[in-house]
């Protein structure tokens, strides 16, 4: 088995345009969720998202272009241009030929959907834009990255919710680790601010009526988010022989699924999860120095994971720090776990932990060290990311500091 | 509490969570009905189907039964009533 190497990052998201933006941003504890400006929100009982704010196609897409890529496909395709300049990779024909795509989306191209739907049920037409299905589908992010760079190898999307990201990173990593491929495009990316789906998440009654508080007594729920994140996976030898940066190393790879509850958290599968992705490294427990949750902010989510993650670590869990980025980049669902990895990765990287911001009182349920508010510097070897998805479908990945 | 408000509430319960409607009452914990979060979720949105009004998330913290559930309503329906009396 071959060691896998990151050498390219990409995000685009409500922190910021760049991956050294968001970055700063997540040094600085300073939180991305403010008032929705792309939806009116005067019929809604939530008014914050984590929106990529003023975004318009303009700076990164012609016009024409434009017109076949939903917002979504736009954050992917602007995520993967940033993360393979950054890898100073150049495609050969062979490596174009061998080279895998995998993206998650839990959504897909809502926002085209929403559209036509409109017009349809609320408009009365009869007839809606050809180019609603390919750019509605979830894997159209895929199809523009394979198209942008010539790329004809392996290429393909998962759609696990809030897990899509690391389930689609963790598949990447296998692949270049077992040989499948010697270059990996990698990641997330949504784009869910549409009445629609704003709607359908009001009726659930998990998205937070003023912030997002991951950990706090006092959270009232998730914000969700949109953008995108993309890593270049490539195997640690070549990526070394060619003297590329190598931001951190991929090391293992869990999944599980609850199987008990469409919408509840199981610890026990969350607990597995974990377990499965130390076992894929082989490390133990007592390695992991960090830990970035899917710390959603909901009642269930944290108290679930809390537990989840006193349950493998035991003793260790109180050495262990642990916290949620999503109070500050919100929940982009399928692009989460891609956000998170490269939190991660610079947290690593950069040995500096990002915080939980947002953050109020301590929730004795909830009870481990959430870095609240404020970065900290710490050299940390061994990092876990955490994706639990609706659903029950659960995906970890494991990192290491190079 | 009125007894019409009763019936009612108890009819949507039963309904939503497909149950016999003689096995809720007034007197019925969520957790004996088996009621989980997505279960109470489906009922409050049937329940604002059903007095056309709006429940707040923060007014369905904490409430763990059905009689908690009905007075919670009582209050939303008369503070609908009061507003459109005064125009509001």
């Amino acid at each position: 088995m071959r060691r896998v190497a990151i050498t390219g990052l990409g995000a685009i998201c409500a922190l910021g345009r760049k991956v050294e933006d968001v970055a700063a941003a997540l040094r600085a504890g300073c939180s991305g969720i403010r008032p929705i400006e792309t939806v009116d929100m005067s019929p809604f009982r939530f008014t914050s998202g984590a929106e990529v704010a003023g975004y318009s196609h303009r700076p990164y897409f012609d016009d024409r272009p434009a017109d076949f890529l939903d917002r979504f496909a736009q954050f992917a395709v602007i995520a993967a241009r940033e993360a393979v300049a950054d890898s100073g990779l150049t495609f050969t024909p062979e490596l174009r030929e061998t080279a895998a795509i995998v993206t998650g989306s839990c959504v897909g191209g809502q926002c085209t959907e929403d559209i036509g739907f409109q017009d349809v049920y609320k408009l009365g037409l009869n007839r809606v834009h050809p180019l609603t299905i390919p750019k509605t589908m979830a894997n159209a992010g895929a199809s523009h990255i394979s198209m942008e760079f010539g790329i004809t190898g392996p290429s393909f999307t998962f759609s696990t919710a809030c897990s899509s990201a690391g389930h689609a990173i963790g598949q990447a990593f296998w692949m270049v680790r077992n040989g499948v491929t010697d270059m990996a495009i990698a990641g997330g990316s949504e784009a869910p601010f549409s009445f629609g789906i704003l709607k359908a998440w009001e009726a659930m009654r998990v998205v937070s009526s003023d912030t997002c508080r991951p950990f706090s007594r006092e959270r009232r729920g998730m914000i969700l988010g949109e953008g995108a994140a993309m890593l270049v996976l490539e195997p640690m030898e070549a990526a070394r022989a060619r003297g590329a940066r190598i931001h951190a190393e991929l090391v293992g790879f869990g999944m599980s699924a609850d199987a008990s509850h469409i919408t509840q958290p199981s610890a026990a599968g969350a607990a597995r999860a974990l377990r499965a992705a130390l076992r894929d490294a082989a490390i133990e427990p007592q390695a992991i120095g960090y830990i970035n949750a899917h710390g959603t902010g909901t009642l269930a989510n944290d108290v679930t994971e809390t537990s989840a993650i006193r349950g493998v670590f035991g003793a260790h869990t109180d050495k262990l720090a642990v916290s949620s980025t999503k109070s500050m980049h919100g929940h982009a669902l399928g692009a989460a776990a891609a956000l998170e990895c490269v939190a991660t990765v610079l947290a690593l990287r950069d040995g500096v932990l990002p915080p939980t911001a947002n953050f109020l009182a301590p929730d004795p349920e909830c009870d481990l060290d959430v870095i609240p508010n404020q970065a900290r510097c710490r050299e940390v070897e061994w990092a876990l990311s955490n994706s639990f998805a609706f659903g029950g479908l659960n995906a970890v990945l494991a990192l290491r500091k190079v | 509490m009125s007894d019409d408000l009763i019936q009612r509430v108890l009819k949507v319960i039963a309904t939503s969570k497909r149950i016999p409607l003689e096995t809720v009452t007034i007197d019925s914990e969520f957790q004996q009905l088996n009621i989980d979060s997505m279960d109470a979720v489906e009922i409050l949105f049937a329940l604002e189907n059903e007095f056309d009004i709006n429940i707040p998330d923060d007014q369905v913290r904490g409430i763990a039964n059905v009689r908690g559930m009905c007075e919670g309503l009582e209050k939303l329906i008369a503070a609908k009533a009061s507003g459109a009396r005064t125009g509001h």
